[in-house]
């Protein structure tokens, strides 16, 4: 009963997709503001509504009912209770039923704190966010529903793919989710913007700070799953270039450049006809990303059960809202008014240069994923695009950016002095000279690109750093006043300082784990040791283990320095029962910011086992780095300017006063 | 600088930037692709030297040879043609005889496939689509749809 009032409670919300679909809409285009003021009311309605659906779902999981399909599919009584939960979410229905509550969570959200846009944008961005919602759940109740229930329960379910029991379920896939769905308000206010055929000064306000908060999380989800891979497949490596993760990436440079042509457009009215155009290409991208990971189009851990009819519907869906926003583009975008123009040397040109590489970085990383796909389906043939395409097109696309990094902020508006820049950045530069010459000095000349990588990457970090020092002239007040300035610095300030910061941590630890690392596959018998990069691995022997829906053997190392026992690791193979599936458990040690890493192989009967042993230096900046730059647009996003809600910094200005400068 | 001269940088430096990123796609696609070529393609048709390609099939039932610092030798066949293969390293936790498998790599001189990858996927059922279909050009495949869930 309580199953079908899930359903229930999901297909009501479809109703209410259609009323925020239309009315707010027709409200707005005839100016009606009783018809406007629907919007809001409904878009936390439609909140509880699909809440409520989600909350069923959990319960079903939570209490392993059995006669709900998708619990029989991906459910078992052993399971620990966490992944009993994060289970709910570990299938395709579940997966899209939480994609639907974050979307209509960020409707809400609109309507609860959107009193201080003008009535009509409001109304609009609802209505467009009410269309793709009305599509998903549609999508949800036609061809996945996950509160289908079987005639004949049976009495234990067949297990969630054991490389989903994991603390990585619980939280990649929500943060993921938050920052791609994200997007889709920066998209619904672009169409609205469109529709209206007006961006003010309001408008401009409120895209950065949503752009800001959806590109935070999708920062943290991809780290996350990133190490999420690294740490489970067993196999050592960070990033693959696989097109599961593109589709994940695709949509991180648009949103990158979004962010920084949204500063443009709101502090110098400049680049709007362009902002909106990546504000739809960037959820257009996360729009792509599900259909490729959802369809079954690639095949890959995210492709859960596929079925031609669910691709087929995405692919509808996909049509119809790129298409469909592109052609309204196309027909309303020359009626916006351009901005102010700039010489190329100045903060607006830094921003352009940025925009410029990331969407070519994008469209070298679409290329790559989708020719594969778009030639097997003409040709038939089959071809694989792997980590050296990207490495061709993605890095130097990205070289002469990262260069260009600390220079933006320094610039000022409208007309820079790139003499003045160089000036202020110069220590910065010496700094990236010691490193990269104290790397020659380190490893010599057999790695002749790696000290070059490390430089770039301290450059951006110490590019980072001085522009902070020089804002507050910490050097020519004096440390006390220059603390006090510190803390009177604007949050967009820390914000590019400190996730320009984090660029330049994630880049050094790419190329120090890829350049520096050591790697050593050897069969060992137990008493047997590898030596690497200064530590000592010795492995001891292997045992059985029983864990509550697992059996496993477990190999038992001991890893020394100098002698010295540093630590113990037992990495793992298991096999789930229930499936009969076999997964690795990594073992890792971390040391610094360095680990070394072990993972087990086949063993070989005589108690020999293939062990594979990875020292992988700096590894864990790449992480890092990454919840620094999400840490930085958590500043931006504190920057009372931005603030979502904020009341007006200023007596005099009113959201309505059409396109006075946003400050 | 006048307006017009702005204007012109812009689009000047943006269609300079597109037409690096264009001519390193296009170069890349040229040179770093891998075709996926079953046992049959291999023992048809003449492959360079040192060109990189995938090989799929099944791994042959009897014919994983383990042996010390973690070598591992076996035969892929699509049921008509066989190649061997060597490989060193861990090899993936579905890698069973009997199942599907693609593997990446360069044909040695002597006619065996060096293998530095070796993917077998997340998923007990999963058939790698280019495995599946090659079966089935071969008249092999028994599974039902080609992504075999």
């Amino acid at each position: 009963m309580i199953i079908e009032f899930g359903h229930y409670a999901l297909v009501l919300a479809f109703a209410l997709t259609l009323v925020q679909s239309i009315i707010p809409f027709w409200g707005g285009i005839t100016g009606n503001e009783r018809l406007m003021a629907v919007a809001s009311p409904v878009s936390v309605m439609l909140f509880i509504l699909v809440l409520i659906s989600f909350i069923v779902l959990t319960m079903a999981y939570l209490s392993s009912d059995f006669s709900v399909l998708n619990v029989v599919q991906n459910s078992h009584s052993a399971k620990p209770f966490l992944y009993k939960f994060t289970g709910v979410w570990g299938n395709h229905e579940g997966s899209m039923l939480l994609w639907v509550l974050i979307l209509v969570f960020f409707g809400a959200l609109v309507g609860f704190f959107g009193g201080n846009l003008p009535a009509d944008l409001r109304a609009l961005t609802l209505a467009v966010q009410g269309w793709v919602t009305a599509g998903f759940i549609l999508f949800l109740l036609a061809t996945s529903n996950p509160f289908q229930r079987v005639v004949n329960p049976p009495l234990e379910g067949a297990d969630l793919n054991p490389i989903l029991q994991d603390i990585g379920l619980a939280i990649h896939p929500p943060l993921l989710y938050v920052g791609y769905v994200g997007f889709s308000i920066t998209f619904s206010f672009a169409v609205a913007a469109l529709i209206l055929g007006r961006t003010d000064a309001a408008w401009a306000r409120w895209v950065r700070p949503w752009t800001l908060l959806a590109w935070c999380f999708l920062t943290l989800g991809i780290a996350m799953g990133s190490y999420w891979a690294y740490y489970e497949l067993g196999w050592g490596g960070w990033w693959f270039w696989d097109p599961v993760e593109n589709a994940s990436f695709m949509p991180w440079l648009a949103g990158t450049a979004l962010l920084h042509s949204a500063i443009v457009m709101e502090k110098r009215e400049a680049l709007k006809v362009w902002t909106i155009l990546l504000a739809i290409f960037t959820f257009s991208l996360s729009l792509l990303g599900t259909f490729l990971v959802r369809s079954g189009v690639l095949t890959s851990v995210h492709a859960f059960a596929t079925d031609p009819a669910r691709g087929v519907f995405i692919l509808g869906l996909l049509c119809i809202f790129i298409g469909g926003s592109l052609a309204l583009y196309a027909w309303r975008a020359p009626m916006l008014k351009q901005g102010g123009l700039f010489a190329p040397i100045s903060r607006e040109g830094g921003l352009v240069l940025n925009n410029l590489f990331l969407t070519a970085a994008c469209a070298a990383v679409f290329v790559g994923t989708l020719y594969p796909l778009v030639l097997d389906a003409i040709t038939g043939e089959t071809i694989s695009v792997g980590a050296p395409f990207f490495n061709l097109t993605f890095g130097p696309l990205m070289i002469p950016l990262l260069m260009a990094v600390p220079f933006g902020p320094i610039l000022s508006w409208k007309r820079g002095d790139l003499l003045a820049a160089c000036q202020r950045l110069y220590v910065a530069l010496g700094i990236a000279l010691a490193m990269t010459l104290f790397t020659f000095w380190l490893w010599g000349m057999e790695k002749v690109l790696a000290p070059l990588g490390v430089g770039l990457g301290v450059w951006v970090m110490a590019g980072a750093v001085s522009e902070i020092l020089t804002r507050v002239k910490l050097f020519e007040i004096g440390l006390k006043r220059g603390i006090s300035r510190l803390w009177g610095l604007p949050g967009s300030a820390w914000g590019t300082a400190v996730a320009h910061f984090g660029v330049g941590v994630t880049v050094l630890g790419i190329v120090t784990a890829s350049a520096f690392q050591e790697e050593h596959i050897q069969t060992m018998r137990p008493g047997d040791s590898v030596e690497l990069s200064g530590y000592q691995v010795t492995f001891d022997g292997a045992a059985p283990r029983r864990g509550p829906n697992y059996t496993e053997e477990v190999g038992h190392f001991t890893i020394r320095k100098g002698g010295v026992v540093v630590s113990e690791l037992d990495p793992s193979k298991r096999v789930y029962t229930a499936r009969q599936m076999p997964t690795t458990e990594a073992g890792i040690y971390t040391t610094g910011f360095s680990q070394v890493y072990l993972s087990l192989g086949e063993s070989r009967g005589d108690g020999a086992v293939d062990v594979r042993v990875y020292f992988k230096p700096m590894i864990t900046l790449i992480w890092i780095g990454c919840v620094i730059m999400s840490i930085g647009a958590v500043f931006s996003m504190a920057d009372r300017r931005l603030r979502v809600g904020a009341p007006k910094p200023s007596r005099k200005r009113t959201a309505a006063a059409a396109p006075a400068p946003a400050e | 600088m006048t307006r017009k001269q702005m204007r012109l940088t812009l689009i000047g430096s943006a269609g300079a930037v597109l037409a690096v990123a264009l001519g390193l796609i296009l170069f890349a696609l040229n040179d770093q692709i891998v075709f996926f070529q079953s046992p049959t393609d291999i023992t048809q048709n003449t492959i360079p030297d040192g060109q990189r390609i995938r090989l799929g099939g099944l791994v042959e039932e009897g014919s994983i040879v383990r042996s010390d610092n973690a070598q591992v030798e076996f035969r892929v066949t699509d049921m008509e043609n066989v190649v061997q293969v060597t490989y060193k390293g861990i090899l993936p936790d579905l890698f069973r005889e009997g199942q599907g498998v693609v593997t990446e790599g360069i044909i040695g001189t002597n006619g065996i496939f060096v293998a530095d990858s070796v993917l077998a996927k997340h998923d007990e059922n999963y058939m790698p689509k280019e495995v599946a279909e090659a079966l089935k050009d071969q008249g092999h495949w028994q599974g039902g749809e080609a992504t075999a869930n």
